[in-house]
């Protein structure tokens, strides 16, 4: 008997124990209690992913977990690097954070008895982000990227209201037309390939590609899964999902879906990229440059749109939908440089966006939950430390130094140089991109800070919301000054891929 | 009034600032004077826009789904032929689940044996998304006060009162002979899953089915008596937990090459396959619940 390998199960201990904790919940009566178990759960998971990070950079290794008694080809397998330690890592440390500072929220916005019911999708929904982090094997993808689909959609419902309804059907017809399309890519390239696991199908495309078998339905299987995933990632033309999704949702739902759930699917896109298809073959084919413009447009087009929005959640969802153009711009300049960027992006803003969103919530609750930005004038005097963290915020998603969309937006900038022909547009766009994004933030942050003279009637914010809000603020310097083991531990994940 | 609807542009800039204007954002119509008739036309150049505008998608969603149908069928023209001898898909995989699949997981059904033992992570999963969707719905539809009326609830409470009355005696009869054997028949494919055809999914659908047809037949109320919702949470929950259990018992030992004390048995008697017959049962008890849940929450709100 061989002593067992602690270090190497906790990709498998991870994932079941957030859905053990997503299914017991149902039996909880109280909000509160799933509250803490959920929370207490994300923590355990977070110092896990911590210590598999610290084991796999060490060793600088990645490595495969057989789930069950059967090898690969046959049974499932997980796959765990630095790439996938550090995301687990990343998630984990936002969830919690915002489940710390969105607790009062919940108990606001969600009628008692389904409390509960809620923190069952928020345990499933990261388990499953943890699978598709974690997964080697393209069916086990599809499953979880199921559980995704519904558990996020039942988060913006949660709030039970109309508009809220209304904007879970928009969400949900969207995210479903992007699952249609990586099924039926899914199937096609099983049956041209005969696998499901990554290794084995990246073995049979090799194959394939040198002898030029089955060329036209290869090129379509490509198409549909980059497309499919990337449409459930909101890239540009489908972001219009998140302007109805984020300002229906209550705000910790909105954080977790704008922070985490976007970024699990462009995780499964790197994948892809990496563990499937090889990216030779998409630089031959030509996705990046899909990719690359698409993200461009987004760039733009989200910071439009953020500009002529007068409400502030409406304001922070196109802005997602920015930074989402970002990542993908990162990920078409479909070289090793501009995937690091794109990571350490995904990074910056899992942290910031759903710091934005918690702040967002915390200011409209004092000012008598109206979203509109000139109700908002003073709030953050009312509400100091989700003032503080929405100026934070929309400075590092402008792009001011020591914060961390700085380094990101420095990593773009350099990554151009290795893509000679997409320097000019890109540098371009980055720039008009920015100055967008400081036409929208600045603004809005003024108005926050201009005191108004009327006393208002409202309720001090809470302890924890205010702690919640401290540890982004500190997490968002922490990446914009220390970011140079981060890019080093993302350099070695994708190298490992 | 001319002062007030010119401003400035520092006004502009200030209102900008404010959050007050955004650019490209139609400017506030004064409720003081208002042309009716000019009202009229823009209302019907508005609707003529918006009647335009639906053709130009319906063209479009027309244009974009020939196209998919174009491009699939022309995919699956050039995919290899279904069942061919050799197909990419027929490789060591299918061959190890065809001729070691009994002996390697006990069952008799290799389906059974795929899906609950070679890939029961996807499995697990998949009895998540149920459970899931059925929280879903539980959250969407479970009365609460924002989804209820009290004109709705006055109309079930006579809708009830209705079906008191209601003496279908032929259907119940023959309804309630039928239960019965719907349940023994489902219970029978679940138990045989992995000796025969079925297995949880499918016997777990006919006891659900079950269920509604007794349940629509002699109403809500009677089946009230044995299977409420703190019933239905408990089945679902303590199912899934032992799935989660077992299996990742199962895992554990599996992937750290430890003993695993779980007998396989003899393959072909109904206490084999190891843990194939537990998770069936387990699988099979959440489907049926699952059924019958969206039955009653989509007719009453209320299991």
């Amino acid at each position: 008997m061989e002593s067992v390998n602690y270090i190497h199960n906790i990709p498998f201990i991870s994932i079941f124990l957030t859905m053990f904790g997503g299914i017991i919940t149902p039996l909880l009566s109280k909000g509160k209690l799933a509250q803490k178990i959920n929370f207490i759960i994300v923590c355990i998971v977070g110092i896990l992913s911590a210590v598999l990070l610290v084991s796999v950079w060490k060793n600088e290794q990645s490595f495969t977990f057989m789930m069950g008694h059967f090898p690969a080809p046959w049974g499932n397998e997980l796959r765990a690097g630095p790439l996938e330690a550090l995301m687990a890592l990343t998630f984990s440390f936002v969830m919690a954070n915002t489940l710390l500072g969105g607790a009062k929220f919940v108990q606001k916005d969600i009628l008692p008895e389904k409390q509960n019911l809620y923190f069952v999708m928020i345990n499933l929904l990261f388990g499953s982000m943890l699978a598709l982090i974690y997964t080697n094997d393209i069916f086990t993808a599809y499953v979880f990227l199921e559980i995704n689909t519904i558990a996020s959609c039942a988060i913006i419902m949660a709030k039970g209201t109309g508009e809220s309804i209304a904007a879970t059907l928009h969400y949900l017809i969207i995210c479903l037309l992007g699952s249609g399309l990586f099924l039926i890519g899914i199937s096609l390239l099983y049956s041209i390939t005969g696998h499901l696991l990554m290794p084995n199908i990246q073995q049979s495309i090799i194959q394939l590609t040198k002898t030029g078998e089955y060329a036209f339905p290869f090129a379509v299987v490509i198409g549909m899964i980059i497309i499919g995933i990337s449409i459930k990632s909101a890239v540009f033309p489908f972001h219009f999902m998140l302007a109805s999704a984020h300002p229906a949702a209550t705000p910790p739902s909105s954080s977790i879906l704008s922070g985490l759930v976007l970024k699990s699917f462009i995780i499964l896109n790197i994948k892809m990229f990496y563990c499937v298809f090889t990216i030779d073959l998409i630089r031959s084919l030509r996705i990046t440059n899909v990719l690359f413009l698409f993200g461009l447009i987004g760039m733009v087009v989200g910071s439009v749109s953020a500009l002529k929005e007068t409400r502030i959640k409406h304001m922070l969802a196109y802005s997602s939908a920015a930074q989402i153009g970002y990542i993908y711009m990162g990920l078409g300049l479909g070289n090793h440089a501009g995937m690091v960027a794109a990571c350490f992006h995904i990074l910056a803003h899992a942290a910031t966006k759903a710091m934005l969103f918690i702040c967002a919530g915390g200011l409209m609750s004092v000012s008598q939950g109206s979203d509109s930005i000139h109700d908002l004038r003073g709030a953050a005097h009312r509400n100091l430390m989700a003032g503080i963290g929405f100026t934070v915020g929309g400075l590092s998603m402008v792009g001011v130094p020591l914060t961390a969309g700085f380094v990101s937006k420095l990593y773009f900038a350099s990554a151009t140089i290795y893509s000679p022909q997409k320097m000019v547009i890109t540098l371009l766009t980055l720039a008009v991109s920015m100055i967008l994004n400081a036409m929208y933030f600045i603004p809005s942050a003024i108005a926050i800070w201009t005191p108004v003279e009327k006393k208002e009637e409202y309720t001090k914010p809470s302890r924890k919301m205010e702690i919640g809000i401290g540890i982004f603020i500190v997490t968002n310097f922490f990446l914009g000054i220390c970011y140079k083991p981060i890019i080093d531990m993302i350099e070695l994940g994708i190298r490992l891929l | 009034m001319n002062k007030q609807n010119k401003k400035s542009k520092w006004q502009h800039f200030v209102d900008w600032v404010n959050g007050e204007e955004a650019i490209g954002m139609p400017k506030k119509i004064s409720f003081k004077k208002i042309d009716f008739e000019k009202l009229q036309e823009d209302f019907e150049k508005y609707i003529w826009s918006g009647r335009k505008k639906a053709i130009f998608y319906m063209v479009m969603c027309v244009f974009v789904c020939l196209t998919f149908i174009g491009i699939l069928l022309h995919t699956v023209t050039a995919l290899p032929y279904f069942g061919g001898s050799n197909n990419p898909a027929s490789n060591e995989v299918v061959q190890r689940y065809i001729e070691n699949g009994v002996e390697e997981t006990g069952a008799t059904n290799i389906v059974a044996g795929m899906i609950l033992d070679y890939r029961a992570f996807d499995t697990f999963g998949e009895s998540n998304v149920l459970f899931l969707a059925v929280i879903c719905v539980i959250m969407l539809l479970k009365k609460d006060k924002y989804n209820t009326t009290e004109q709705e609830q006055r109309e079930e409470k006579e809708d009830e009162m209705f079906e008191k009355e209601d003496s279908n005696t032929i259907l119940k009869r023959i309804a309630n002979l039928l239960a019965p054997l719907l349940f023994l028949f489902g219970i029978y494919v679940v138990l045989n899953g992995h000796i025969s055809p079925g297995g949880g999914f499918s016997g777990g659908a006919i006891i659900g089915a079950g269920f509604v047809l007794y349940a629509s037949v002699n109403g809500q109320q009677k089946m009230q008596r044995f299977f409420t919702y703190k019933i239905f949470v408990r089945i679902n929950v303590i199912c899934l937990l032992t799935y989660c259990i077992l299996k990742g018992y199962s895992f554990f030992t599996g992937a750290n090459h430890l003993p695993n004390i779980i007998p396989k048995g003899t393959a072909g008697a109904l206490l084999s396959g190891g843990l194939i017959l537990p998770l069936n049962i387990c699988v099979g008890m959440i489907v049926a619940c699952t059924i019958y849940g969206f039955y009653a929450l989509f007719t009453k709100g209320e299991i």
